[in-house]
């Protein structure tokens, strides 16, 4: 940023001052920490005061500009939260269907303004429910799902022109996409009026996440398929959610989180283009991210506005995108699962409230609050209503989003934005020589990458060197106990013997000859997507489809790199 | 009494992938000097046992977050104990609420490591606790 000469002389004046101040003070204090361990709870280092010095060299237009306005450092909305809040998206699903679609109702009666699916392990791995794989699991972590006639009960009652939805599947998303669009044909609604995001970026499963089914490669052509339909049926549609908030619950600090993940942007963008039929723009605009909100106030902030511009920057030059819609980085933001604690959980509203603000700070477009107790379990009714009401405080009572981008222009907030910035891309370079994303997972480069962040963080907590409260400091010698959300262990033989049903009810040779279409297209390398289509209307299940996939393109195993 | 490093098993059973904590003990149990194999996401409790007495190992540590242990882990000591391998100790960690302990203490495991538990509480309970196989 341009200051006058004059008014940065008299800063190095009163910088020698202050530091003179500084030094005799802290000379004086008897366990001082040394400066190098001030640093954000990813290890950057802090400084204790920021002045014009740290951004004299940034060009107002070019670095910082206006919300709607390249690079996007401000955000892509020109009227910003006045125009609209961001959207009050609480990602749930429990048990069956049915439970699911009451606490979905329960939650759009509070006042969310979109959904967001939790599918159960079996569902998010490509099993059944009577798969010997999924025993135990059925309904636990999530809503389980076999065949449209479960996700024809989850939807009931939805919508789907009206509201969007998210799904957080990924090696399965074809096959919840296609029930998706199945679903809004039974009820007459046409493809290009729902919108909605599947999450389908298989990358960060690789690296992160580990929900896992095919080899690299041929899962990044499932996910050009999706963005290939999507562009020309489904034009509202998401078809990608390219994801850091797994990557940074796997471990990752804030600058692996943003790098990993603009990078497997990069990736997705480069196949799509590779494959020739689409021009950048024409699918630019629906890709879409999903960035984690830990508890390191400010960082968290600088990283999301780091991100619009790096994402912005790589659109428009290494991409030669026209159009600025491409450039725009949208994208939704969840507060960290791995900051909440399992002692003290009350303590975790108030993590999670600052953790929502610095979301909104940082400018998200979408917005998920975690409950108090998802330590332990998924959120009973009370505890998700608090984390609800956490986002419409943080709306309507606190002023924070009364104006956009609030801590633009704070020495410190630029100065770390660009810092982080400057950071990811030299990770995105490393990556680019290592041959690209696939590449560099190949080589376990981000998995170790994440591995020695993750150690090194368990060794500070462990040490205390970095606090977390009621963990390794002010801890509570008194257990406290919060009411658990149970998943009943009967569920699971329940649906069972629905999935049963619908295989006894359906026309059987229909759905084999579905699923044998589908094997020739994936043989053909034809875009999977219609065929999905046809097969989840004749009851194939998701289990059924996966395994067409694992047959023609292989199994990944997790290679259990630590 | 042999002196030989203790051979360790972290190993992940059923579909969840929450992997940290185990990669986290991956490491901290090959810094403490054990011998580690780490077996990855996605084990069925069939693969984890045979995989155990393949590697003979001295203890087996399970790591499930996905609320899946109630199932999982008296499946896996289970089929220890019908490969006449039940001298593998066996440990368990994640999120555990503390009215399923006794579910597993009664499947046979030997402890339980939930949220809390330092890097160094659960090594010294294993070097306290575990010897080597003769």
């Amino acid at each position: 940023m341009y200051f006058a000469k004059e008014v940065l002389e008299s800063s190095s004046k009163m910088r020698k001052r202050w530091e003179d101040e500084v030094k005799k003070l802290v000379s004086k204090w008897a366990d001082q920490k040394p400066e190098a361990q001030w640093s954000t709870v990813s290890d950057l280092p802090i400084k204790r005061l920021y002045t014009p010095d740290d951004i004299k060299d940034m060009d107002f237009e070019r670095d910082i500009s206006y919300p709607g306005q390249y690079p996007y450092t401000r955000g892509n909305q020109v009227t910003g939260y006045r125009g609209k809040y961001w959207t009050f998206r609480m990602f749930s699903g429990m048990g069956d269907a049915a439970t699911t679609n009451e606490r979905w109702h329960m939650l759009l009666k509070e006042g969310q303004t979109g959904l967001s699916t939790a599918f159960d392990f079996p569902t998010l791995m490509g099993y059944d429910t009577d798969s010997p794989k999924a025993r135990g699991e059925c309904g636990k972590c999530g809503v389980a799902i076999d065949t449209l006639e479960d996700f024809l009960v989850l939807t009931k009652g939805i919508p789907l022109d009206k509201i969007t939805t998210s799904m957080t599947i990924n090696p399965p998303a074809t096959a919840l996409w296609a029930m998706y669009c199945a679903a809004a044909e039974i009820h007459g609604i046409p493809l290009n009026k729902i919108g909605g995001t599947i999450q389908n970026d298989m990358l960060k499963e690789f690296i992160a996440q580990k929900t896992l089914m095919c080899p690299p490669e041929p899962s990044v052509k499932l996910i050009s398929d999706t963005v290939e339909f999507g562009t020309l049926h489904v034009p509202k549609w998401n078809t990608i959610s390219i994801s850091g908030y797994h990557i940074r619950e796997a471990g990752a600090t804030a600058v692996q989180e943003l790098a990993f993940t603009l990078r497997d942007g990069m990736e997705y963008v480069e196949d799509v283009l590779r494959r020739k039929k689409l021009d950048v723009d024409s699918f630019g605009p629906r890709l879409s991210f999903f960035f984690n909100a830990h508890c390191d106030f400010f960082e968290e902030i600088c990283k999301m506005r780091a991100a619009r511009r790096i994402w912005a920057k790589a659109m428009k030059e290494r991409y030669k995108s026209k159009d600025e819609r491409s450039w725009w980085m949208r994208f939704h933001t969840q507060t960290a699962g791995c900051s909440l604690t399992a002692q003290q959980p009350y303590n975790n509203v108030v993590r999670t409230a600052t953790q929502a603000l610095s979301a909104v700070l940082g400018g998200t477009q979408s917005l998920h609050t975690n409950s108090l107790d998802e330590v332990w379990c998924l959120p009973s009714d009370f505890a998700v209503q608090i984390a609800l009401r956490t986002q419409q405080i943080i709306a309507e009572e606190t002023g924070a989003a009364t104006t956009i981008d609030p801590l633009a222009g704070s020495y410190f907030v630029e100065a770390l934005t660009n810092e982080m910035e400057k950071q990811a891309w030299d990770y995105i370079h490393k990556i680019d020589d290592m041959g690209g994303m696939v590449a560099a997972i190949e080589k376990g480069f981000p998995q170790l990458e994440i591995s020695d962040a993750a150690y090194k963080f368990q060794r500070q907590i462990d040490s205390a060197e970095k606090i977390m409260v009621g963990v390794n400091k002010y801890v509570s010698t008194e257990k406290e106990t919060i009411p658990f959300l149970e998943i009943d262990d009967k569920i699971e033989l329940e649906q069972i013997e629905r999935l049963a049903a619908v295989r006894r009810k359906r026309d059987s040779k229909a759905a084999m000859k579905c699923l044998s279409d589908l094997k020739a297209a994936c043989k053909k390398g034809e875009n999977v997507m219609p065929f999905c289509i046809e097969a989840v209307k004749a009851l194939c299940s998701v289990q059924e489809i996966c395994d067409v996939y694992r047959e023609v393109y292989g199994e990944y195993r997790d290679p259990g790199l630590y | 009494m042999s002196d030989r490093k203790l051979r360790v098993m972290v190993a992940k059973p059923g579909l969840d992938g929450h992997d940290r904590g185990a990669r986290v003990l991956a490491r901290c149990f090959r810094d403490a000097g054990y011998e580690v194999i780490y077996t990855g996401c996605h084990q069925t409790p069939e693969q984890i046992v045979s995989a155990a007495v393949q590697e003979d190992v001295d203890l087996l540590g399970l790591s499930c977050l996905s609320g899946a242990h109630r199932y999982l882990y008296p499946a896996v000591t289970k089929l220890l104990k019908d490969k006449g391998a039940d001298d593998i100790m066996v440990i368990g960690g994640g999120i555990i609420p503390e009215q399923d302990f006794q579910l597993l203490y009664d499947a046979g495991l030997k402890a339980i490591f939930v949220p809390g538990a330092t890097l160094d509480t659960i090594v010294t309970w294993i070097n306290t606790n575990v010897k080597p196989r003769a």
